[in-house]
């Protein structure tokens, strides 16, 4: 059972390491607006298939 | 006439884009699609030649009007406005945000998101749908910002500078610091439950002491940075309250917790007795995700404040000697002299130079039809012109203009407003108290009687009692009622607005676009039908909304032609139809130039607004326009009526108007108050508010005072965005039914909340009993609690709150 001295260290380091990793996403504003990216992905094939469509003039009101 | 409008409407064809009726005058036989106006059928042209026509295969598409305000959007290539809001993205590349008005689903981030595909020399454009805020990035060599923009507007989406930068950037702070202080929460209580279980199980195996003790300090050591992270807040505010001599739910809170927390360090340092250090962390970490939930909903409000910005124009013309500058509106004086055309809105306040027009007030007012302006009559920032070029000396600009006073009051009064008490936060710093106070009495008691199994009992009390389910309660059950409703159209902005709106108190409601539908329609008419013709063909050339109104009630009749046209700002319109001089406008105007022999002028009832129309010289038709009070108006009344609310009416209109609303609907005249201003319905929500909870249901932006300051603001549907940034609740389906929906589901919500807190409370108590007299063990308590929890949690999400209308 001495083995507990070693790995409940081992496993806080990996808590540890998923908490800093948590901070860091969350700093990076990944969970800013967590509903656009979900509707983004629905209509994601519709925008890769249309780039090739003419474009409208930009001036038109 | 209403028939005969009904009658219209069903014979018409819908919009193709929008989906709205199309009126017969613009109706093309010849085309294979029908339009509503012309912004429609350039929107389908321009999604079309993109090849984006899937957009109309979408189903939860947009079903609101595009009406384009034929705005230029030349300020936006102005370069005081990139100074302000423009920055570089690098790589020649700008970069700033819009508000975009009218977002509301999966089609508009689509639909928004391909305008790069639109405007060459857009490279990117980002959307976030529930803050409205559109990111866009553009090369200055190929395009402007003012192009994009017009694109946009064509699509359907006004846009506005975002001028929230730096409270945005703040605020964002906030947000994330929360996040970060319930992950950290989330990820220790997690670890200490795991060692706790160890610990338990422990006390069966009979575990060696080395490991007990080295357990019990790692537990120690997992929760100084909990209290010192994010249990620090608890208290801070405490401290505060305390300081403050007011008693706060934080207090109990932070004393259940500090208690717990130095009972387990010295019982830990000395080694003896129970350490709290789990019950400890798991209250911090559900606390916090309660309280998340509240604020994440709530933050919206703060959001769309900034749509009230956005009432005032960017730039003006200044009149410099001979020649108009473009100036930002920012930089006006009083004194300088400004010109506004046709169209635009005031960008000071300021008084008439030369020019006469007519002015919509519908912002300060709510009134729609406009107001006749001359030389010498006081103009409002925020209104509209609508008829003709004025010069205005301004008066007074930004901050100390009419409007730019009341968004300040409006920021304060929402500012004031008290905080409403959750009954959850409330019981639950009381009920840890009580817990450790059971539990301190359950070690001493058992160490009268069996000191051996003294700590056993007491542990398991405080497993056993674990308040998840009491702290979860609240917040899950607001959080799934909210959801329901806004499946069923009623968009709610924190808890708090469901739990006042469960309890009867005074509703005060706006009348113009609230009670009625908010605009002028043709109610009577006396006079021969063939007018008809005379009048439309007139009013074609006529920009009043009166014109419109006719052209609304009479979508059959022929126009026909018409010369010498001439129109006087308020007063009406004169020409030649088929050879006969024809004069229509109001009474004093029409009866200077005409003969009244029938005693048309007087055939109307006195809350209507009066249009005569002579022809050849003989007043032959007089035509009462009002304000139609929305069909389920009474009935919804009523209902809450009987459910114990006291019903008053607030409105700009005149007393005369608002006194023959009132009794239409049975409200008595006492409680109906005509000729508010926006400062005088704020007075009577603070008169009310010292009687009780005040809920405030309006649309328009002369509302959104009394509705920032009331108990619980209600926007409803059609109403001005700004008036909506200071409600707390919006009805997103037409008429007041869904008012009455709001008040049944608050009512059932607030049931539910209490049920769940009851099962949790009496499912504590039993546990509570049992571990007292030592029946169970703190095995057995650690799989009990969390059946608690799941109690509640499925009592939650099957509970009917809200319902989806059919």
């Amino acid at each position: 059972m001495t083995i507990l001295f070693i790995l409940v260290p081992v496993a806080l380091g990996i808590v540890l390491i998923s908490v800093i990793g948590f901070v860091w996403a969350t700093r990076q504003g990944q969970f800013d607006d967590l509903e656009t990216p979900a509707l983004r992905m629905l209509r994601d094939e519709a925008v890769r298939a249309a780039p090739a469509a003419p474009k409208a003039p930009a001036d038109s009101p | 006439m209403a028939t005969s409008i009904a009658e219209a409407i069903d014979t018409t064809v819908d919009c193709v884009h929008c989906g709205l009726p199309v009126l017969p005058g613009d109706l093309r036989p010849e085309a294979d699609q029908q339009f509503c106006c012309s912004g429609c059928r350039t929107a389908w042209e321009l999604i079309n030649a993109a090849g984006l026509s899937a957009y109309y295969a979408a189903d939860d598409r947009r079903r609101v009007p595009v009406r384009p305000s034929g705005r230029r959007y030349d300020e936006f290539d102005h370069p005081t406005f990139t100074r302000l809001y423009v920055r570089d993205a690098g790589g020649g590349i700008q970069e700033t945000e819009l508000y975009l008005q009218g977002v509301h689903c999966a089609s508009c981030v689509w639909l928004v998101e391909q305008v790069p595909l639109l405007v060459e020399g857009a490279v990117r454009a980002e959307l976030n749908v529930p803050r409205s805020l559109a990111r866009i990035q553009w090369d200055p060599a190929h395009t402007s910002l003012g192009a994009i923009a017009r694109s946009l507007e064509a699509l359907g989406y006004p846009s506005q500078p975002f001028r929230g930068g730096r409270a945005d950037h703040r605020r964002r702070v906030e947000d994330r610091a929360m996040l970060v202080r319930i992950g950290i929460a989330g990820a220790i209580a997690i670890n200490v439950m795991t060692v706790a279980l160890a610990l338990y199980a422990g006390w069966f195996g009979s575990m060696e002491p080395a490991y007990v003790r080295y357990f019990r300090w790692i537990s120690l050591g997992l929760t100084v940075p909990a209290i010192g992270w994010p249990g620090r807040g608890f208290f801070t505010s405490a401290w505060a309250a305390l300081r403050a001599r007011r008693l706060h739910m934080d207090v109990p809170i932070a004393l259940a917790l500090g208690a717990g927390f130095i009972r387990g360090a010295v019982n830990t340092v000395t080694d003896s007795g129970p350490i709290y250090f789990d019950g400890v962390v798991t209250l911090i970490f559900l606390l916090l995700v309660g309280r998340f939930l509240q604020q994440r909903a709530q933050r919206a409000a703060a959001d769309s404040a900034e749509l009230l910005h956005g009432l005032t124009p960017s730039t003006a013309h200044l009149v410099v000697g001979e020649s108009i500058e473009e100036v930002p509106a920012e930089s006006l004086v009083p004194d300088a002299l400004v010109l506004v055309r046709a169209g635009d809105r005031f960008p000071t306040d300021g008084i008439v130079l030369d020019g006469c027009s007519g002015v919509d007030m519908a912002l300060l007012t709510g009134e729609s039809a406009p107001v006749s302006v001359r030389p010498g009559s006081p103009v409002y920032a925020g209104t509209t012109n609508t008829s003709a070029a004025v010069r205005v000396r301004v008066t007074e600009a930004g901050e100390t203009t009419r409007l730019g006073r009341i968004l300040q009051e409006l920021e304060a009064a929402m500012s004031r407003r008290a905080p409403v008490v959750h009954t959850t936060d409330r019981l639950a710093g009381w009920f840890v108290a009580a817990v450790l106070v059971l539990s301190a009495a359950t070690y001493l008691i058992w160490l009268q009687i069996d000191p051996t199994v003294a700590v056993d009992h007491a542990i398991a009390l405080l497993i056993v009692t674990c308040p998840c389910a009491l702290a979860l309660a609240t917040p899950l059950t607001m959080t799934v009622a909210i959801g329901r409703a806004a499946k069923a159209g009623m968009l709610i902005r924190g808890g708090d607005a469901l739990e006042v709106l469960a309890r009867p108190a005074t509703m005060l409601l706006d009348k113009t676009g609230t009670l009625t539908e908010g605009r002028l329609r043709l109610t009577d008419w006396h006079g021969d039908d063939a007018l008809r013709g005379a009048v439309l063909a007139l009013e074609q050339h006529s920009n009043h909304p009166l014109g419109s109104a006719f052209a609304r009630a009479w979508p059959a009749s022929n126009a026909a032609e018409v010369s010498e046209v001439r129109q006087t700002v308020g007063g009406g319109i004169t020409g030649r139809v088929a050879g006969q001089d024809v004069v229509v406008g109001s009474p004093a105007f029409v009866l200077a130039r005409a003969f009244d022999p029938h005693r048309l002028a007087d055939s109307l009832p006195a809350h209507l607004t009066p249009v005569l129309v002579a022809t050849g010289g003989v007043v032959r038709g007089a035509a009462g326009f009002g304000d139609p009070i929305r069909p389920d108006s009474a009935a919804a009344l009523a209902a809450l009526r009987r459910g114990g609310w006291r019903i008053g009416i607030l409105s700009g209109d005149a007393p005369g108007v608002v006194a023959a609303a009132a009794a239409a609907l049975g409200v008595s005249g006492a409680d109906a108050k005509g000729g508010a201003a926006p400062e005088t319905k704020l007075a009577e929500v603070e008169r009310h508010l010292a009687a009780g909870p005040v809920v405030m249901v309006g649309d328009g932006v002369n509302d959104a005072l009394a509705i920032g300051r009331a108990s619980v603001g209600i926007g409803v549907r059609g109403g001005a965005e700004a008036c909506l940034a200071a409600a707390d609740v919006f009805l997103a389906r037409p008429g007041l039914t869904p008012l009455v929906d709001l008040i049944e589901g608050a009512d059932r919500t607030l049931r539910v909340i209490r049920r769940n807190i009851a099962v949790s409370i009496g499912y504590n108590l039993i546990g509570a009993a049992l571990a007292i007299s030592g029946t169970i063990n703190p095995l057995i308590a650690a799989i009990m609690m969390p059946v608690s929890s799941l109690t509640v949690t499925l009592l939650a999400w099957r509970s009917q709150t809200f319902r989806t209308p059919a």
